[in-house]
């Protein structure tokens, strides 16, 4: 699904990841873990075709990202950054419907499949009843369900989120991890987390991509869970 | 959506309302019976039928184009920014304008270079578009730069304090009757256009509403911040030059033809998302052009009847929108 192949990440001569080989699977959560400014945040953003690489090339579904144009790698990835959304007078139906927007006209008019993938996403969510609420009435967890209903419309085979967590509570942490549990093995998403939260990593996710830098150890969550390398690296 | 559909209806009419009014309306008193016959071609007076035409109908129609190109323009500034309080005057555009115009009128003479009629029409319009280009350029290099947006407000105001005390040394520096042309472009006036400069005037600022109708999808994503829209598909480089480049050709236009026209630009925008209830620029668009028209006319009227300049009149009908706007502190972006 989305292959790295010998990448190198960093700002100048600071490397944050070097000769990183991996791949993240169709129907697989990953959580991926790493000290503060260990480069989390950058990788995914160049697995979103958003940052540059050193070195090495990301392909998805057997294209470079490299050369897919913005609306392109738009209809590949999906990205639901750390960014507070909060608009006045947007209804989340017309937030939902702007993850349309590789796919519609000009003016971003929608079509009726539209209209049905966007209250579809709503669905998936959890969030039907929210369809015209505007989000600066709504709490954390239900603005961070929003974005992902986005992601959604966006019908991406691959979705990253920035600490999707960062913002909530202990049950709408859990709560949050179970729905992108679920889209991951419905939908047959390859989903990408970052997060701090090594117990939801553990508990609840099918991979680990672990930095420890200047490497990327990606394993399943039973060998990376006995591996210790979590230990090692959190001092725990 | 059918309350918005009223709406626009109801500002339709009243933007020709006011229109037929502000021709019908001035300092000479005209009946009703010779304004329409002026219009229509019936039997007038030759001197009404030049007010009427040369004078009422021209300032009429540069109060729509400049109302709308200012409010269309401030709209796509504050989405840009994601500032509520982003406009062109704001940002240092008119300033720049004003730098381009006080190098034409005062720093050419200085120079000795001096134009005919034609040349100056044609230069004092290149000149504000210049003007404001440069100043957008470089608000625009800083931004880049800079993530919070309070400071790129600042730095905004920052370039127009130093603009301002530029054209301050050419006054300085001027003669006479530069200088005075300089001071009467400053106080604004949709009256100076004549028909000629409108002929320039109207297809530039259709260029820039075109460009402005073509931005709406990508300043519907933009919302979300640049780095939402550019993984929902925009290429982010492309929409900005488009929007500074409506930008510059709507507010440096009509600052070159009518000066700088405040806050038109900052507060229509406002006006049009609490009228509409919506933050969807397919709606806010039209309605900020259609607002600004009728604002414009508006504002025409009353200046006429007080006898004031009109700057003054959509800086007292503006102020109050965005003192509005910063109390009520509703999270626009």
């Amino acid at each position: 699904m989305i292959r790295l192949e010998n990448i190198s990440l960093g700002y100048g001569a600071r490397r944050l990841l070097e000769g990183v080989t991996t791949r993240f699977e169709a129907g697989t959560l990953t959580a991926l873990i790493g000290r503060n400014g260990a480069g989390k945040s950058t990788l995914l953003r160049a697995l979103a075709g958003l940052e540059p690489l050193q070195a090495g090339t990301i392909t998805i579904e057997g294209t470079p990202i490299a050369e897919l144009d913005s609306a392109e790698a738009a209809r590949r990835v999906a990205f639901v950054a750390t960014d507070k959304v909060r608009i006045a007078n947007l209804p989340c139906e017309d937030l939902v419907a702007l993850g349309r927007a590789p796919y519609t006209n000009w003016i971003g008019r929608l079509q009726a499949v539209d209209r049905e993938i966007v209250a579809d996403a709503l669905e998936k969510v959890g969030m039907s009843d929210f369809a015209h609420k505007t989000m600066d009435r709504m709490s954390d967890g239900e603005c961070q369900r929003v974005m992902i209903a986005r992601a959604l419309a966006q019908q991406t085979p691959v979705i990253l989120l920035d600490e999707p967590t960062a913002f909530l509570d202990m049950p709408n942490r859990y709560e949050l991890c179970r729905l992108l549990q679920r889209l991951a093995h419905d939908e047959q998403k390859a989903i990408i987390f970052s997060t701090h939260e090594l117990d939801i990593a553990t508990k609840m996710c099918d991979t680990i991509a672990l930095i420890d830098t200047p490497k990327l150890l990606h394993q399943p969550v039973s060998e990376m869970a006995t591996s210790g390398a979590i230990e090692r690296l959190f001092g725990i | 959506m059918t309350r918005n559909r009223l709406l626009f209806i109801a500002l339709s009419l009243a933007c020709v309302a006011l229109f037929l009014a502000d021709l019908a309306l001035g300092s000479t008193d005209i009946a009703l019976r010779d304004v329409w016959a002026s219009l229509t071609g019936g039997q007038v007076d030759e001197v009404v039928r030049d007010i009427v035409l040369k004078i009422r109908l021209t300032k009429a129609v540069v109060a729509v184009a400049a109302g709308a190109a200012l409010a269309a323009s401030g709209l796509a500034m504050q989405t840009m920014f994601r500032n509520p309080l982003a406009g062109p005057y704001v940002l240092g555009v008119s300033s720049g304008a004003s730098l381009g115009v006080a190098l034409f009128l005062l720093g050419a003479p200085l120079l000795g270079v001096a134009g005919g009629s034609v040349m100056q029409t044609v230069g004092l319009a290149g000149a504000a578009w210049i003007g404001s280009a440069a100043i957008l350029a470089m608000v625009l290099t800083v931004s880049r730069r800079i993530k919070d947006i309070m400071v790129i407000l600042i730095l905004g105001m920052m370039f127009s304090s130093a603009v301002d005390s530029i054209v301050q040394i050419l006054q300085y520096l001027s003669n006479e009757s530069a200088l005075k042309a300089f001071v009467v472009w400053t106080m604004g006036s949709l009256g100076d256009v004549t028909g000629r400069e409108l002929v320039l005037m109207l297809p530039v600022v259709a260029v820039g509403l075109v460009l402005s109708v073509a931005a709406i999808k990508p300043l519907n994503l933009l919302l979300l911040g640049e780095n939402y829209a550019r993984t929902m598909g925009l290429n982010v480089r492309r929409s900005r030059v488009l929007i500074l480049s409506a930008t510059v050709l709507l507010a440096g236009t009509v600052t070159a033809f009518c000066g700088p026209i405040g806050f038109i630009g900052l507060a229509v925008p406002h006006v049009a998302r609490m009228a509409f209830a919506s933050a969807d620029h397919r709606t806010l668009m039209p309605a900020s052009m259609l607002i600004g028209a009728v604002v414009l006319l508006l504002c025409d009227l009353i200046s006429k009847q007080l006898g004031f300049p009109v700057n003054t009149i959509t800086a007292l009908l503006g102020i109050p929108i965005v003192v509005l706007v910063v109390v009520r502190k509703k999270s626009l972006f």
